[in-house]
């Protein structure tokens, strides 16, 4: 079968199909790689950055979210060097927002929580910048807040490929980028808004959550818009 | 066996790790034995004293007495543990931090009442620029995260250093 192709994750020999991501293969099989950025369905952008792997004979590391598998590829996904990078991206995430677990919506619901639990991630070693990040208030329905956006553009991506409003972007450099609505309006002013609330769905953290959610109260809903790409095969 | 010398102490916090400590409940008369309380909000002395083995903070740095105070801390200290989120991240005491102390206070205690206009300033410690987490000011030899840490994860980690080893907390603990 030419569309499929042999690869070895972790020293494993696995199939995959030809077309697919090293995420998508190893997702697959019941491998976990930690991704953020991830979610099934949208446009893979590897921004996040936490699903780097090694793949043998290149000498950088590969965003296994964009990278496809290609026959006799040998990927690793865990190591000593890989584990410390991905800590350092949490620590990274951390440090350049005011993410105060304890007192967010989407506490002990939160991908970038549950992911430094799993990593192991302790404390933060680089200094918190502490930025003022601002909020959002003025959407009937919903909040951001972008002292909790990792800016990993899932919101962007789902209005502007599932739902086909485009109401997100990001504005600035660095570590000045911020999440825009349309250009630079209040929410409430959106004129392309449908208010459908995907982008709160597939958030990872607390940044964009519904009104009326105290501390602890926000699950969000990721597996919906798959499921709804999935069944408007949206994205072949 | 002489008994450990544990200390506590109790900065900027909402004293929430401290609650964690004695929900324990009783596991600490198991510790008891094992341990001297030498210095915290739980006990009586008044001056952190020399040569204690472990202590533990709770809380942010956010004043100019708890940054003295952690500076003792550290020098008469065999193993500094920061427990909990505030002395971990600076936490909810940090959400302070954007805005400067002078004009913070002046809106609470001035525009802020409606009687008594002023900020207070006799037997009150002056506020730190920002508040910080502990290993910011210090060197800090274990992190246990946690809004407060689970009574299970404190009783680990006093057991582990009891007992000579390095508590490893990877995957124990969460932020939050």
């Amino acid at each position: 079968m030419p569309d499929r192709v042999s690869i070895r994750i972790d020293g494993e020999l696995l199939h995959a199909r030809l077309g697919q991501t090293i995420l998508e293969a190893a997702t697959a099989q019941g491998r976990f790689i930690p991704s953020l950025c991830h979610l099934k369905g949208l446009t893979p952008v590897g921004a996040c950055r936490l699903c780097l792997v090694e793949v043998a004979g290149i000498g950088r590391l590969l965003p296994a979210c964009t990278t496809p598998v290609q026959d006799g590829m040998a990927v690793t996904t865990r190591s000593d060097r890989l584990d410390r990078y991905r800590r350092m991206i949490l620590e990274l995430l951390f440090a350049e927002r005011n993410h105060v677990c304890a007192v967010c919506v989407s506490n002990n619901h939160c991908e970038l929580q549950a992911l430094a639990r799993r990593l192991g991630v302790t404390h933060v070693r680089f200094p918190y910048s502490f930025p003022k990040a601002g909020t959002d208030l003025s959407h009937r329905q919903f909040v951001l807040d972008q002292n909790r956006c990792i800016l990993c553009t899932r919101c962007v991506r789902v209005c502007a490929e599932v739902e086909g409003a485009h109401v997100w972007d990001v504005a600035g450099r660095g570590i000045g980028s911020r999440l825009v609505c349309e250009l630079n309006r209040a929410w409430a002013d959106s004129r392309s808004c449908t208010g459908c609330g995907k982008c709160v769905q597939s958030c990872p953290t607390g940044a964009l959550a519904m009104k009326g959610f105290a501390a602890e109260e926000m699950v969000k809903r990721t597996e919906t818009i798959t499921r709804l790409v999935e069944a408007k095969g949206v994205r072949a | 066996m002489s008994r450990a010398r544990i200390a506590t102490v109790w900065l900027d916090g909402c004293s929430g790790c401290h609650m964690s400590l004695l929900d324990l409940d009783e596991a600490l008369i198991g510790l008891a034995p094992k341990i001297e309380l030498v210095f915290g909000p739980l006990v009586d002395a008044q001056e952190f004293p020399e040569g204690v083995d472990v202590t533990f903070v709770e809380g942010a740095v956010s004043s100019h007495d708890d940054l003295r105070l952690a500076q003792t801390v550290r020098a008469r200290s065999r193993f500094v543990v920061a427990l909990g989120d505030c002395a971990v991240t600076a936490n909810v005491p940090s959400m302070r931090n954007q805005i400067p102390p002078k004009k913070l206070l002046e809106r609470i205690y001035v525009d802020g009442v409606n009687v008594n206009h002023r900020v207070p300033a006799d037997g009150v410690p002056a506020l730190l620029k920002q508040a910080s987490p502990l290993h910011e000011v210090i060197r800090v030899d274990l992190h246990v995260p946690g809004c407060p840490p689970p009574a299970a994860a404190i009783g680990y980690v006093i057991s582990e250093l009891l007992a000579g080893r390095r508590p490893d907390l990877a995957g124990k603990v969460k932020f939050g």
